[in-house]
């Protein structure tokens, strides 16, 4: 006969193993970039995926709605025409954590992607691209807000 | 399991053009329930490409992607009959991965 204590200890002794195996979903993703997510700017996002100070270009473009009625659903696309990309950045400046989504990009894909984002309030949204040689690039759109998509 | 991903992708010349919906809650961690309660986060980490079983795409989100999210890009030089395979993994290790044929 097993008490629910007995019970209750077990399962806590399983638990703790199964979180030292790492099999607990806090720690499903190893390779997901946690300290870029968590960034409240854009210059600290880009850093911590290991890039360096980006600068404004005319060859990254970010395109959008120019009023989002509702901030849960607001399409945007990335895109550059520059060769050489290996990863473009979407971010939304005003949102609690900036960084949406990171694309790590082939030279079988052309640079050119599409996605919906959240966003709380009207803000300006940066399409980032970063190069093989090291550059990083940005373009930014203001997209205006009626109705906010984080739980308003 | 969650539900299957809805997958079209379309050829035009050597590119295809591939749009992924997939069914996810996309929970951000800041909202709170009727109690006053936090809802836990619960959104697609990481997502991944393949065309003909090799990967050409990965993509990493955070919890600001829209709920049910969407996905549209560009493969060069996929033909019709191709393999488009997509694959996602979530915040609590759940993961989906379906395929489409290139029409």
């Amino acid at each position: 006969m097993q008490t629910r204590r007995e019970m209750l200890a077990r399962s806590a002794t399983v638990a703790g193993l199964l979180a030292a195996a790492g099999f607990l979903p806090t720690s499903a993703l190893a390779a997901w970039p946690q300290a870029a997510f968590d960034a409240k700017t854009l210059a600290d996002a880009v850093k911590a995926l290991g890039g360096s100070a980006p600068v404004e270009s005319k060859d990254v473009s970010i395109t959008g709605p120019d009023i989002a009625e509702n901030g849960a659903v607001v399409p945007v696309a990335c895109a550059t025409t520059l060769p050489g990309v290996k990863r473009l950045l979407v971010l939304v400046e005003k949102n609690p954590n900036v960084l949406a989504a990171v694309f790590n990009v082939t030279d079988a894909i052309e640079p050119n992607l599409s996605t919906r984002t959240k966003m709380g309030q009207s803000s300006n949204v940066f399409a980032v691209a970063m190069m093989g040689d090291g550059k990083v690039l940005f373009a930014s759109k203001e997209i205006k807000v009626t109705l906010g998509g984080c739980g308003g | 399991m969650a539900d299957p991903m809805r997958i079209r992708a379309q050829a035009a010349g050597d590119k295809t053009t591939v749009r992924v919906l997939m069914s996810h809650e996309m929970e951000t961690g800041q909202r709170k329930d009727a109690a006053g309660k936090v809802i836990p986060a619960w959104f697609i980490q990481e997502v991944t490409a393949t065309h003909n079983g090799k990967t050409v795409l990965t993509a990493d989100w955070g919890p600001s992607i829209s709920k049910n999210p969407f996905l549209q890009f560009v493969v060069k030089g996929a033909k019709a009959g191709d393999k488009i395979g997509i694959t996602w993994v979530d915040n609590k290790g759940d993961k989906r991965t379906d395929e489409a044929t290139v029409s």
